[in-house]
């Protein structure tokens, strides 16, 4: 709806438009004030110059107008607030059946891996009206993925998962920045999303060399790594069973029970000490330092995936 | 015995001609003659970070990054920032006008603790020399904000040098706000009540508080960064097992606070301004007083709100946002009572006061922007694009240095016993308060836009709006040059000031332009409210309004 008013950006996304109304509300509620105390002061300014023989009044304030200017600034900061993180939570979970696109960071370059295993640096590629769920982390420095068309930001921490969504609405090909600084080529760390209609986006998957998928990778890790000779998912193994766990709750061995999510998983692989699942002891090995930050996306991919077999079952 | 017996007569001795040579003034204690100091090398700092800011607007002018090398440009922003942030802004009014002003406004001999005051100076130069060093050696490029674990592991600049200089000068900062705690509490005149105090006081109180309480947490982030970079030791870089957010939260819980150690004392300049040349007392004084102490204490609570897209918890998001928009209440309410003080007042457009009008214009726009900020949904889109850049340039230059050079054009005759050329005067501010707003305001547009910021490259579209921004920056930069030479000028031509130029009624102009070493001869002793003007009474006019004052 603003698309065409040359102060907003091109409004692309699911949320874009609701990001600018609200936008717009804090416009005209700034203007009202901005305006108002100026047309105020000036006209005081100009009604109470100086003049020789007139005294200036006597008068050292008013409680009910204390009161009341405060209470209307406290009001509206309210509904702003109110506003602001209502649409804030409304569009933090990725709506369900979003596609799981894979990005890393780094000094000073964006990767990024597709679920159907097509790589690309400094651009993606994504189909219109349907969700895509980003989980990032960076090699190196905090980045951030920033997509003003989008209305989109979310900062890319090394070390972590940190995960953004978004559904284009409009097929066309938009900005992708990087918005935390990252060091020298910070500016340069950009590159495009290019929203494609459905059947487009099938034949540029097609045209793009594949390779294996990230959860293929996984899997051919978890072997690899033997990840398996402990969580066989057979009774009596000494690791749990990883089928049917991503996104449930984990009951740990100290009393705590955490979300069995993306840094959970991370977290798992890097420093299996710090969080032992009730009823195992803890003799699951450290692998930091033996996965590169793909091959960890990669384990997640297929952990991901078992997660999702068990919940069909 | 009134006090005008005592000043009406121009002493023979005063502060500055007390003694002459280098040494006198580098071992003075007098509160008055370091302030001077501090005026002058901060002065320097300003122009250092000013001419930094030249560069970076002559580089945004294109969009291809021609003039210098990415290195160099992150190198002019970070440099920017540090010395404007920390060499200027945080020091600036505090150290300039509140040393020089809060023992006179106080009817005090000098602060409580005069060595300890010249020791900040000392610190604070010392922070400054380390600081220089950084910028001849090389440069520094992290950002002011110096985020891990770019500062702490990746950057191949002199961090540490720069470091030190923002750490040694923190304690500088904590000093004074020390200093003026203890002096507000225990060297107030007779009769000088809480309730009688200055708005400025009440004003360097409060940032007292925070400079005291915040700048420790600073202090120990730096030092942290210190210790990863130099001894590998993991603390915020995840590769060594650290954690990167943690050196958010604690740059920010002293960050943000620092904004408010900016603002504060500007606000008590305008309250001085405003009350003087609409010759009435402050609307609302105790609301403003109040408002100080509850932007002091709020605005330790507040800290998140820079890190809404960091990753933090979405319930810590909430509570943020909430904070932040409470921050913003009393602030309001300051602008409000500014406004209903002109009400039936008796207007007089001094260059101060131009700068106070200025300021209530470009201080309620940078706060309305903030409200922006403080809500989720949209911070999301425009957190760290050059909106972010646009807001806290309208808070902490359109407010906090409009209100300093009004401060410093209100006092200049007392500091320095000479008045400043008027016409000029009116004319920089006003060509001041332009090239602000058409450097800035194009840069909230571009934010919206989705204009990164700290981005030395940048799409074509986005030059319309940053050529305006660097065609305001270059009259906003003229218009600073201005009020630096006719300054320097006055000191040598300016006309002598009387001991009371504005007919203004603190305590301060009740001693001869320039004081003398001790200020009073005797103790005042206060018997009304501040901002007590005669007409205000009905009482005939004098040729000096001064409080009612007797002397012991
Ligand atoms: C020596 C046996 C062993 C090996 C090898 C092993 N694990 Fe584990 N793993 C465990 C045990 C035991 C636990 C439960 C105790 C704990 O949390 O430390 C566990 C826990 C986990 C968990 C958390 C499971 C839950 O239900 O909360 C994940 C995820 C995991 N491992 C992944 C892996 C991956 C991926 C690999 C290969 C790179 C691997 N493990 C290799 C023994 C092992
Ligand atoms: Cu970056
Ligand atoms: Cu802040």
């Amino acid at each position: 709806m603003w698309q065409d008013a040359p102060l907003f950006p091109e409004s692309a996304s699911t949320i874009s438009d609701s990001v600018d109304q609200l936008y717009a509300f804090l416009v005209v509620v700034s203007l009202f004030f901005a305006f108002g105390i100026a047309t105020v002061v000036v006209f005081f300014a100009v009604r109470y110059r100086r003049r020789q023989g007139v005294i200036p009044a006597r008068i050292h304030g008013s409680v009910q107008l204390e009161v009341v200017w405060s209470l209307i600034p406290l009001g509206l900061s309210l509904v702003m607030f109110f506003w602001g993180a209502k649409l804030y939570f409304a569009t933090l979970d990725p709506p369900p059946g979003a596609m799981d696109v894979y990005v890393t960071g780094k000094q000073w370059m964006w990767k990024v891996q597709h679920p159907t295993g097509q790589r690309e640096i400094n651009s993606l590629h994504v189909p219109v009206n349907r969700p895509v769920r980003l989980t990032m982390t960076s090699e190196d420095v905090i980045h951030d993925f920033y997509v003003p068309a989008f209305r989109t930001k979310r900062d890319v921490v090394p070390g972590r998962y940190t995960i953004a969504w978004f559904e284009a609405t409009k097929v066309g090909e938009y900005h992708l920045f990087c918005a935390e600084y990252c060091g020298t080529k910070h500016s340069e760390m950009i590159g495009s999303i290019t929203v494609m209609e459905q059947h487009d986006y099938e034949r540029w998957l097609t045209g793009v060399a594949a390779g294996e998928t990230p959860q293929e990778a996984g899997a051919r890790l978890f072997e690899s790594m033997r990840c398996n000779t402990c969580h066989s998912g057979q009774d009596g193994a000494r690791g749990p069973t990883l089928t049917g766990a991503f996104g449930k709750p984990v009951q740990l061995r100290d009393g705590r029970v955490v979300p069995f999510d993306e840094d959970y998983t991370r977290e798992s692989i890097l420093n299996p000490g710090a969080a032992v699942v009730a009823g195992f002891d803890s003799i699951m090995p450290t692998y930091e330092g033996q996965l590169s930050e793909d091959q960890l996306m990669q384990l997640l991919a297929y952990v991901k995936s078992l997660g999702a077999e068990g919940g069909d079952q | 015995m009134s006090a005008q017996a005592t000043s009406a007569a121009e002493p023979q001795r005063n502060y500055l001609n007390a003694d002459y040579g280098i040494k006198s003034w580098l071992l003075t204690t007098d509160h008055k003659r370091i302030g001077l100091m501090y005026l002058l090398t901060m002065t320097l700092f300003f122009f250092l970070g000013g001419a930094f800011a030249v560069a970076i607007r002559l580089e945004l002018a294109t969009p291809h990054g021609d003039l210098v090398e990415s290195e160099t440009y992150n190198k002019l922003f970070t440099m920017h920032g540090v010395i404007m942030i920390f060499f200027f802004l945080i020091p600036s009014i505090p150290a300039v006008l509140g040393n020089f002003l809060l023992p006179l406004m106080l009817g005090a001999r000098d602060l409580a603790f005069p060595r300890l005051n010249l020791l900040t100076w000392y610190l604070f130069t010392i922070g400054g020399v380390f600081t220089l060093y950084a910028v001849v050696s090389g440069g520094v490029d992290t950002g002011w904000t110096f985020y891990t674990p770019y500062s702490s592991t990746y950057a191949n600049t002199h961090v540490i040098a720069t470091a030190l200089g923002v750490f040694i000068t923190g304690f500088s900062s904590i000093l004074t706000g020390l200093n003026f705690i203890v002096t507000t509490h225990k060297m107030r005149a007779p009769g000088l009540t809480w309730f009688r105090l200055p708005l400025f006081v009440w004003a360097h109180y409060a940032t007292s508080l925070i400079q005291i309480l915040g700048t420790p947490v600073l202090a120990t982030a730096i030092l942290l960064v210190g210790i990863e970079r130099l001894f590998g030791v993991g603390i915020f870089d995840p590769k060594l097992g650290g954690d990167p957010v943690l050196f958010q939260h604690l740059f920010w819980f002293y960050s943000h606070p620092a904004v408010y150690i900016m603002i504060l004392p500007s606000m008590g300049v305008i309250s001085e301004l405003i009350s003087t040349f609409a010759r009435k007392r402050v609307f609302g004084y105790s609301f403003i007083a109040m408002s100080s102490l509850a932007i002091a204490i709020l605005g330790f609570f507040v800290w998140g709100h820079h890190m809404f897209v960091s990753g933090q918890s979405v319930y810590a998001g909430v509570v943020f946002s909430l904070l932040s928009m409470l921050v913003a209440v009393p602030s309001a309410v300051k602008v409000f009572n500014w406004t209903a003080t002109l009400y039936k007042g008796s207007i007089q457009f001094s260059t101060p006061m131009i700068y106070a009008l200025g300021f209530l214009g470009l201080f309620t726009i940078g706060g309305l922007t903030g409200l922006f900020l403080a809500t989720l949904a949209v911070d999301v889109h425009v957190h760290d694009t050059y909106f972010v850049v646009a807001h806290f340039h309208y808070i902490m230059v359109g407010g906090a240095l409009m209100a300093y050079l009004g401060g410093l054009h209100f006092w200049w005759p007392k500091i320095t016993g000479r008045m400043y050329p008027e016409f000029l005067g009116k004319i920089s501010a006003v060509i001041i308060f332009l090239g602000f707003n058409l450097t800035f305001f194009p840069q909230f547009l571009l934010g919206y836009l989705g204009m990164p910021r700290r981005y030395h490259v940048y799409p074509d579209e986005f030059q319309v709006l940053n050529v305006l921004s660097s065609a305001g920056a270059s009259i906003l930069g003229l218009g600073y040059l201005i009020p630096m030479a006719y300054l320097v000028w006055s000191l040598k031509y300016g006309k002598r000031a009387p001991s009371n130029p504005w007919r203004a009624s603190g305590l301060e102009w009740t001693t001869p332009s320039p004081p003398a070493t001790f200020n009073f001869d005797r103790t005042p002793v206060v018997t009304t409210e501040a901002y007590h003007y005669s007409e205000e009474l009905g009482a005939p006019r004098t040729g000096t309004d001064v409080r009612e004052v007797e002397i012991v």
